[in-house]
């Protein structure tokens, strides 16, 4: 079944792919915690990627707010745990049920009412800065004050509690890249992902063929909304901190499309290799700006500014189709 | 409370909608001609509040002198981003355009951040306490210069649209692109001078706005959205719309600042424009299109 996953990958591909995972697997091993750091970063925003993905990649479904699953995820888990020690993994059942009951209620709220297009993104924008604001006011959860959960008292490495150094957090967010990854390329050759793609491509005619756009649209936000929850719960506990001016604000709702836009929109290879050439170039980028002594903040939001006015420019596509080819990873269909 | 809070409220609030709806009377313009949605809005009006505020700083100069030049530096910088970089995602689909205009802002943002570092800064100007009263109504004198002036550009604007031939032209593209271009309109220059336009506009705006309010890099995303919620609720393309929705945005933020608190205010913004995407869509002024 996993076999039958990859089959459209050269072998030449699947080594490469092998090789890939195997060196992920030992990073802890060989790197430091800086760059173990930046490595945890770059799955995580290779992860709400591919989640967002579902959405705009498959569906063609603009998302700008992506950041309100992220928020509500990370706010559910974290409050559970500071207020009952409840670990994060049961908490996972009440944060994902919750990002995706939010993704159900804006994609129903657009798609009955047409919503669709720059209005149907100016939408969720709304939504996400409505929970930014709102929990800015939210004191139970700390308001803008923050939450901030607790780091001592627990061994070393309690997994369970998710509670360790970065090494723990590493394999965590690397598992659930790979998971991500397997659940939408059956998605996208499941049924459902099939209807997906003809609504992106033409929703009209989608329609005409008999598919049932607005409960095909609804499965996509809800996957989509519901797969950005653990990113969340993870972020939350990797941070140990939430602030609504943080999770929930715009620019991470930004960031969270840059990856897979960068890498190719809609492709399953191109959220990793977006966010791989995103935060490396901006990490290698900083440290060689420290070096000649200019520390300035923005500098590396500019130059993601930069980057992607030359993907939009240059390769409006992503890069991973060019690679793809280059390197003859996928089969030519 | 007694009631003359309410009306002073409400009035600065109206006042200082003005200004709004004149930066979405730029966005709302960009929209209806060129089909773009300009998603760097906000920040290419922090760039006009920074060069007021940098003007002022240095030479003394106060912004409401330097409201024309500001808008003409604005102007010059839209038509040629229209002309140069612009023009080329027409035909693109929309999420290009989209991402085309985030990485601009994206930009923007971050290299005034850098310049002017994340600290607000204003303009204190002789006449920033002055206050003009009226029986018991008291009107903050930049409010009302502020709002005055944004009149003035609008009505100048729509005057622009409506009687010069140049106006026309740009009507017409609106109306009808393949039409335009058979009876031999320059739609590129055309386009880019609306964009030029809207710009101009929004450079006026941020002019103004910068004695009425403290600046920060921060504020260009901020605005955007406003700017998307004004002319959204008003009708985009609409230009009456534009500054009714600016009114009655800027009158919900006053008074909800003043009846809850003023960092929720712009949540009520955020909640009409929920309710108007979903029970009114064209906008409050705008006419339904097929």
């Amino acid at each position: 079944m996993i076999a039958r996953l990859f089959d459209d990958i050269t072998p030449r591909g699947q080594a490469l792919l092998a090789i890939v995972l195997a060196l992920a697997l030992a990073a802890p091993f060989i790197v430091n915690d800086y760059l173990l750091s930046v490595l945890i970063v770059t799955l995580y925003f290779a992860y709400t990627g591919q989640a967002w993905n579902v959405m705009m990649g498959f569906a063609g479904q603009l998302s700008l707010g992506h950041a309100i699953y992220v928020g509500l995820a990370a706010y559910a888990a974290a409050w559970l745990f500071v207020q009952f020690k409840v670990s994060p993994w049961i908490g996972l059942f009440a944060a994902i049920p919750i990002a995706a009951l939010c993704g159900a209620i804006i994609g129903f709220l657009a798609f009955r009412f047409r919503v669709s297009g720059v209005y149907f993104a100016i939408l969720t924008i709304a939504f996400a800065e409505f929970a930014r604001i709102g929990f800015d006011h939210f004191t139970a959860v700390g308001g803008s004050a923050g939450l901030f959960l607790p780091v001592s008292g627990y061994a070393k490495y309690d997994l369970w509690n998710l509670r360790g150094g970065p090494e723990m957090f590493y394999y965590v967010i690397l598992a659930m890249v790979v998971i991500a990854f397997l659940i939408c390329r059956a998605l996208l050759r499941s049924r459902i992902g099939y209807y997906l793609l003809a609504i992106r491509e033409d929703e009209q005619a989608a329609r005409a063929l008999g598919i049932d756009t607005f409960r095909c649209k609804m499965i996509a936000v809800v996957i989509s909304a519901g797969m950005t929850a653990p990113a969340g719960v993870f972020i939350a506990f990797y941070n140990n901190n939430l602030f609504p001016e943080q999770v929930f604000h715009i620019s991470q709702s930004i960031e969270i499309i840059l990856a897979p836009f960068i890498g190719g929109a809609g492709t399953l290879f191109g959220p990793i290799i977006g966010a791989a050439l995103l935060q490396w170039l901006a990490e290698s980028l900083r440290v060689v700006l420290e070096a000649v002594g200019i520390d300035m903040p923005g500098s590396k939001q500019v130059f993601f500014g930069f980057l992607l006015l030359l993907v939009v420019i240059a390769a409006p596509e992503g890069f991973w189709p060019g690679i793809a080819a280059r390197f003859k990873i996928t089969r030519r269909k | 409370m007694p009631l003359d809070i309410y009306v002073n409220v409400a009035i600065g609030g109206i006042l200082t909608g003005l200004v709004y709806g004149l930066m979405a009377l730029g966005l709302s313009v960009i929209f209806g001609v060129v089909r773009v949605v300009n998603f760097a809005h906000g920040e290419m009006m922090t760039i006009a509040m920074y060069l007021a505020i940098v003007l002022f700083a240095r030479l003394g100069l106060d912004p409401l002198l330097m409201l024309a030049p500001i808008a003409v530096v604005l102007f010059v910088a839209g038509y040629f981003l229209q002309l140069r970089v612009i023009n080329r995602f027409i035909t693109r689909p929309e999420h290009s355009q989209f991402l085309l205009l985030v990485a601009i802002a994206i930009i923007i943002v971050n290299v005034l951040l850098m310049i002017f570092g994340p600290d607000a800064q204003s303009v204190q100007t002789s006449y920033s306490f002055d206050s003009y009263q009226i029986g018991p109504i008291i009107i903050d004198a930049t409010k009302l210069y502020a709002g005055g002036a944004a009149i003035v550009v609008a009505i100048a604007l729509v005057a622009f649209f409506r009687y010069t031939t140049i106006g026309t032209a740009i009507r017409a593209c609106a109306d009808n692109y393949t039409g335009a271009q058979v009876v031999g309109l320059d739609v590129n220059r055309l386009y880019a001078l609306t964009f030029g336009l809207g710009a101009a506009c929004v450079g006026a705006a941020g002019t103004m706005l910068v004695i009425i309010i403290d600046v920060t890099p921060a504020l260009g995303p901020a605005y955007t959205l406003l700017a998307f919620v004004i002319v959204i609720t008003g009708g985009l393309g609409s230009m009456s719309g534009a500054l009714l929705g600016g009114v009655l945005i800027g009158l919900t933020e006053a008074m909800a600042g003043l009846l809850f608190s003023p960092s929720a205010k712009s949540m009520f913004a955020f909640g009409i424009l929920v309710l108007v995407l979903l029970f009114r869509p064209q906008g409050i002024v705008g006419r339904r299109t097929a």
